[in-house]
């Protein structure tokens, strides 16, 4: 072997040596963000979190969980019929232009940086329609964030539903309505559920559009719609850490353990549906 | 033959006009956001004019003061809006996190799609996925419990070695919390998107190309190097600019890392910064307290400034991004042949 291909062979290696440490990095740092909130959060929840509501800085999470859970619902109530009809047009009427022109948009609006969003709902709804910090505001301004994901998924599940199926129940003489209604969602119907899933975890997980609309209260959500401030887990998160005192830190590190185990819970049952939906389809 | 009923097909149209509404409701919330923002910081543009993105001062003026009238529009006296050091922050810091984040995504990207199969391969980009799932604010947790920290008693330290040959990694070292530390923590936040769209690009390289590439007697990583790489070059751009896209409209991590600065422009990698995002929400309490509403109509301005940057990069990313999708139909047909 002569000594330019050993060379060769030994750059080859180095490469990949690097390209796995890359690798090792990301996996490092993933898992120490894991573990460190995991460890943190076990040790400083308390189960009377979930009954109680905030005092001052301490006290439990009852009235952020109640209120992320309200907003979630909100939002997940206007984003999901919009995203779900949505994507049931660019898929199954709109013309190859069109349609490509709106899922170009969708994606421009998924890029807007979310606190833009957060400030827009705050001059439109907060302040121009008076609604004050209030639970509605957070929930559209959620809305905007979700809608993309729920619009995009819904439009790649549909599209990955043969044609023939649709020619069939046509040629039953269904109209389109019929057809999408009876058939074509059948099998679509778990990716458009992976979809809103997801998308439930991203709201979840936002601050920054909420800082504007939602506000913070250290009160149980009620269900005034607006002119009501609502506080939500991810905000506890942010101001709690950064006060001096251990009982503040230890509702920062709960809530963020919370938010953690439920996304992970959602991505793990995103992961069983994705995986029944491969097993059905062979 | 069953005849269509005229019932069904009202509904048949009924159900089509609601879906093409629901369908352009993302377009509508594009147009109304912009519509807002813009309309909002017209004050605020009327006031400062282009000074607005020359000038350091963030100073709402005194609120218990008379007001005056500057520039026909009435504002506290001693108001002036200065966004300098927020779009230089917002520029420095995702810079950080890019020349950070790129090379880290595209050899995790090459490993994903070409070293580990079957189970590996699948744990490996659930993993990836969970890491882009994960809330910016545990992120921001994380960043200010662990990150800044070591990079004030380790990372810091060590780098100010080079400070001799680039003065701006030398200086002070600090609390940590600063430039250095929010692109570590944007890097983490945009290696996801790199990793995911490189991996997908990478696994579209025609399987011909890279057999071509082995049978001439390339090692594995030339084949990467050489075929690979520059194959989707166009679509790694994209990518590129779609993780620079996410790192400067990203908000709360940074803001909990970033030392929050005013009036103060980044003299070493380890200073106080705020990016656009940052100012945003951190200056909302502030805004609110500003009679004459200026204060309000100026963070709608840099609203505006951060929209109009990661728009422009979004686009040039997706079409990029997308242009390099189209390619693949091509190099879908050299594998079929």
């Amino acid at each position: 072997m002569t000594i330019r291909s050993q060379m060769r062979k030994w750059k080859s290696n180095l490469g990949w040596g690097v390209a796995w440490f890359g690798t090792a990095l990301v996996l490092f740092g993933l898992f120490h963000l894991l573990w460190t909130v995991l460890s943190k959060g076990i040790t400083s929840f308390r189960w009377d979190m979930l009954t109680t509501v905030t005092h001052g800085v301490a006290g439990g999470l009852q009235n952020a969980i109640l209120g992320t859970f309200e907003l979630i619902l909100i939002s997940t109530v206007i984003a999901a019929p919009l995203g779900i009809l949505g994507g049931v047009y660019v898929s199954e009427f709109a013309h190859t232009k069109v349609a490509s022109v709106i899922r170009f948009l969708t994606e421009v609006l998924s890029g807007v940086p979310s606190i833009v969003i957060g400030y827009f709902g705050y001059l439109l709804m907060v302040l121009n329609w008076g609604w004050g910090f209030s639970a509605l505001a957070g929930g559209i301004a959620l809305t905007i964030i979700m809608l993309p994901y729920i619009l995009r998924t819904t439009e790649s599940s549909l599209q990955q539903v043969p044609l023939a199926q649709r020619e069939g129940a046509w040629a039953l003489g269904m109209t389109r309505f019929q057809a999408i209604s009876r058939v074509v969602w059948r099998p679509a119907a778990g990716g458009i559920a992976t979809g809103v899933l997801m998308a439930v975890a991203i709201g979840m997980g936002e601050t920054a559009p909420l800082l504007y609309t939602a506000g913070w209260s250290s009160l149980n959500p009620t269900w005034h719609l607006t002119g009501h401030q609502v506080g939500y887990l991810t905000y506890v998160v942010w101001t709690y850490i950064e006060q001096p005192y251990p009982e503040a830190h230890a509702l920062a590190y709960s809530a963020a353990f919370l938010l953690l185990v439920i996304i992970l819970v959602i991505h793990l049952v995103v992961r069983i549906l994705v995986k029944r939906a491969t097993v059905a389809a062979k | 033959m069953k005849r269509v009923s005229s019932r069904s097909k009202i509904a048949d149209q009924v159900f089509l006009v609601a879906t093409g509404l629901c369908a352009s409701s993302p377009i509508l919330f594009l147009l109304v956001i912009t519509g807002i923002v813009v309309v909002q910081s017209i004050p605020s543009i009327r006031l400062m004019g282009w000074d607005f993105l020359t000038s350091v001062t963030w100073n709402m003026g005194s609120t218990y003061g008379a007001m005056t009238v500057k520039n026909g529009v009435p504002v506290p006296a001693g108001a002036s809006y200065g966004a300098l050091p927020f779009i230089v922050g917002t520029l420095a810091s995702s810079v950080i996190a890019l020349l950070i984040a790129v090379p880290i995504s595209l050899l995790t990207a090459m490993i994903l799609a070409y070293r580990v199969r079957g189970v590996v391969k699948s744990a490996l980009s659930i993993v990836v996925e969970l890491l882009a799932g994960i809330p910016s604010v545990v992120i921001g947790l994380w960043g200010i419990v662990v990150l800044a920290p070591w990079v004030s008693s380790s990372l810091g330290p060590l780098l100010t070695h080079v400070g001799w040959v680039i003065p701006f990694f030398s200086g002070p070292v600090g609390t940590g919390m600063g430039l250095l530390t929010s692109g570590l923590v944007l890097a983490l936040m945009v290696v996801p998107i790199i990793t995911a769209t490189t991996r997908d690009l990478l696994e579209q390289v025609p399987i011909l190309y890279r057999e071509g590439g082995i049978a001439l007697g390339m090692t594995s990583w030339e084949v990467v190097r050489l075929i690979c790489l520059p194959y989707i070059k166009e679509g790694m751009i994209g990518a590129v600019a779609l993780g620079w896209g996410r790192a400067m409209g990203e908000t709360m991590a940074v803001l909990m890392v970033s030392g929050s600065a005013i009036n103060y422009l980044p003299q070493n990698l380890y200073s106080p910064i705020s990016t656009m995002a940052a100012v945003i929400a951190d200056q909302l309490d502030s805004a609110m307290t500003d009679a004459s509403h200026m204060a309000v109509h100026a963070l709608s301005e840099l609203a505006l400034v951060l929209l109009v940057l990661t728009l422009l990069t979004n686009l040039v990313a997706r079409l990029l991004v997308n242009r390099s999708r189209g390619t693949r139909r091509a190099g879908m047909g050299v594998k079929a042949g």
